[in-house]
């Protein structure tokens, strides 16, 4: 017998005027229930895949021209935009020449990141019909769903649900009579955080070590298999759907212009309810954090909030009040990225916060580049002394030289992830690691959160 | 170019003090053998099947040594220095036994807010077993520290074969988990 999760999760959580027009729920739309995955509450509760029905009616063009107008922003973290995306696959190139690929990124592994389970967990039908528009839209052949290798327990719940869709005929030869085969496959990663990345993906897809490779080509003209291929995100191809249901126009009026629709932010650390929110962009930082979060979970004042997953630059408590939206989050100096905020409490200690990131990055940093498979490393190591009491006067100085060196000398974000973190804890809490360094102690004078590998012998 | 892989018995380390250990096995199943080659038949090229391929291996030889590298190599028609290369690249795929119940407890930062620490304590003075080491005295536990696994709102998180379970506020849960594992109503790993 298989493990089976037993209850609603419960992390989900409502607030007034949630699911109003204001605030309208488009991604987590039933998140919680157990059976909302399927094929028959999808339909009848959630007007399923008519907006897909809708789609098959129009010429491809035509759909990417209503994600243009929606202004949809890919949700995986660089907030590209969509429509734009879809529009440099090649369309004239007879099939016979080339087969077009729609790859779902979920290999979600993100420190901080979490909204992608709950959309594959509990509303996959919505993913699979945005995999079917968005397949429409470029005359793909097959999608492919890359989840990551821990989702072990979500693959048959996705497999059910796809299976479900071909039974309808929404997968599988002449689709709803339109002459067009289409059908979704899944693969399942095997534990590497850079396979997040669009051309490591496709390399473990093609059964390779997930390796990035060197852009230009691009994807779109060379991708899967040596064939034009678009990556897109599961929230992205979520928000496909909704998209085509209330049309391109009315979706970009949600929002901020320049950041329009809803997305999921998930809120982790020390917060009283930590879980998934779906908002409008451009919500203020402190609105999410007090009154939904409902502030520290601990007590004491919240000092430090990481907004977008983990390889965001870090939040001091007078950035606060920033608009959550991807274009003010980067003039603020961070980045919006998954929309995961990790939340610290005053009695964090930012050198093992800082530490414990850097450790993830030395850990999964595929080896392919000397800057970010050694600066990584290097930076563990310098991070690793002043937290145990042996720093030096000059690792401050070492440890700001290195993200100049790693950032952009790099084939793939991984090593300008690892930098992010390290240079905004230095800039923002510095005082924190010099005293580190002077006292052999923590100011914050809390109690350890690292375990196991980091943790002094 | 196929790089052929050395002989199961050879003594050339992996890595300083490591080596891959044998597993009792020898061959994969005829079933096995079919899957892999159903499986790699969707793809346009058969190297796609090396993940999954690798995933069924590891559950018929419990873990992948040299030799079921070499199967799999065999069974997807690639060469073997490949499918060695895609096996150690990735963390999931084992190459040491582990137990018949894995845990691999998430210390990433969220989960490290939460209690990891002493999550991870716990399960290490309740199962025996140590990160990395293999499996405890009895074979029934072996414990792993992992990257996130995506249970971030609600850390800390331990993955056990192929369940997540998280919000461990207190140590009830650990012990309802372990006895139900004991109980057999937690599928082992390779079930």
């Amino acid at each position: 017998m298989a493990a089976i999760r037993t209850k609603p999760d419960p992390q989900i959580y409502t607030f007034e005027g949630f699911g109003s027009s204001r605030y309208p729920n488009l991604m987590l739309r039933g998140a919680g229930e157990l059976d909302n995955w399927r094929l028959q509450v999808y339909t009848r509760k959630w007007e399923g895949y008519e907006a897909c029905r809708k789609a098959l009616k129009m010429e491809p063009a035509a759909v990417t021209a209503e994600v243009k107008a929606s202004d949809l922003r890919g949700r995986g973290g660089a907030g590209f935009r969509t429509g734009m995306k879809w529009g440099f696959m090649p369309k004239d190139t007879p099939e016979r020449k080339v087969t077009r690929y729609l790859v779902c990124n979920g290999d979600e592994g993100e420190p901080g990141t979490f909204k992608d389970r709950a959309i594959l967990e509990y509303n996959p039908h919505q993913l699979i019909e945005g995999m079917i528009i968005a397949g429409w839209a470029m005359q793909c052949r097959t999608g492919f769903i890359y989840l990551r290798g821990e989702f072990s327990w979500l693959i048959d719940k996705l497999e059910a649900a796809l299976q479900e869709a071909r039974d309808a005929g929404y997968l599988g030869k002449d689709i709803l009579g339109t002459g067009w085969d289409y059908d979704i496959l899944t693969y399942r990663g095997a534990g590497a955080y850079i396979c997040g990345e669009e051309t490591a993906l496709l390399n473990s897809l093609e059964g390779r070590r997930g390796e990035p490779r060197v852009k230009p080509p691009f994807p779109a003209s060379v991708g899967a298999f040596g064939q034009p291929t678009t990556v897109n995100n599961v929230e992205t191809l979520a928000a496909v759907a909704p998209i085509l249901r209330m049309g391109g126009a009315a979706y970009a009026e949600l929002g901020t212009p320049g950041n329009t629709g809803t997305r999921i932010y998930g809120l982790s650390g020390h917060v009283k309810r930590p879980g998934l929110y779906e908002l409008p962009l451009g919500l203020p930082m402190d609105f999410i954090l007090n009154d939904l979060g409902g502030g520290s979970s601990t007590g004491r004042k919240i000092k430090a909030v990481i907004p977008g997953g983990s390889s965001a630059p870090v939040f001091d408590a007078k950035d606060f009040d920033c608009p959550m939206d991807f274009d003010t989050v980067k003039a603020r100096g961070s980045m919006a990225g998954s929309g995961g905020m990790i939340v610290m409490d005053e009695s964090t200690c930012m050198v093992q916060a800082l530490l414990r990131l850097t450790h993830f990055y030395a850990h999964e940093s595929c080896g392919q580049c000397t800057p970010c498979r050694e600066g990584c490393n290097w930076m563990e190591m310098i991070l690793h002394r002043i937290e145990h009491g042996q720093g030096r006067p000059a690792d401050l100085d070492l440890l700001a030289s290195l993200p100049p060196r790693i950032n952009m000398r790099t084939l793939c974000p991984l090593g300008d992830a690892a930098c992010g973190p390290v240079e905004s804890f230095l800039q923002k809490f510095r005082p924190e690691f010099e005293y580190h360094i002077e006292h052999k102690s923590c100011m914050a004078g809390a109690k350890s959160i690292l375990p196991g590998v980091l943790a002094p012998a | 170019m196929n790089h052929p892989l050395p002989p199961e018995t050879s003594d050339v380390p992996l890595a300083p003090g490591e080596r891959l250990p044998r597993t009792q096995r020898e061959k994969l199943s005829p079933e096995a053998i079919a899957k892999i080659q159903s499986i790699a038949a969707q793809f346009p090229d058969r190297m796609a099947g090396t993940l999954p391929a690798l995933y069924i291996a590891q559950k018929e030889f419990g873990f992948l040594s040299l030799g079921a590298m070499k199967e799999v190599a065999a069974a997807l028609g690639v060469p073997e220095g490949h499918v060695f290369g895609v096996a150690t690249f990735y963390t999931m795929f084992r190459k040491k036994p582990v137990g018949r119940y894995h845990f691999e407890v998430c210390t990433n930062l969220c989960c490290a807010l939460n209690g990891a620490a002493d999550l991870l304590a716990k399960v290490i003075e309740k199962t025996g077993a140590r990160p990395g080491e293999g499996p405890s005295p009895d074979g029934l536990w072996s414990v792993d520290e992992v990257e996130c696994l995506a249970s971030c709102g609600s850390g800390p998180c331990i993955q056990i074969n192929h369940g997540v379970f998280d919000e461990f506020v207190d140590e009830a849960k650990l012990e309802a988990l372990m006895d139900a594992c004991r109980r057999g109503e937690t599928a082992a790993w390779g079930e």
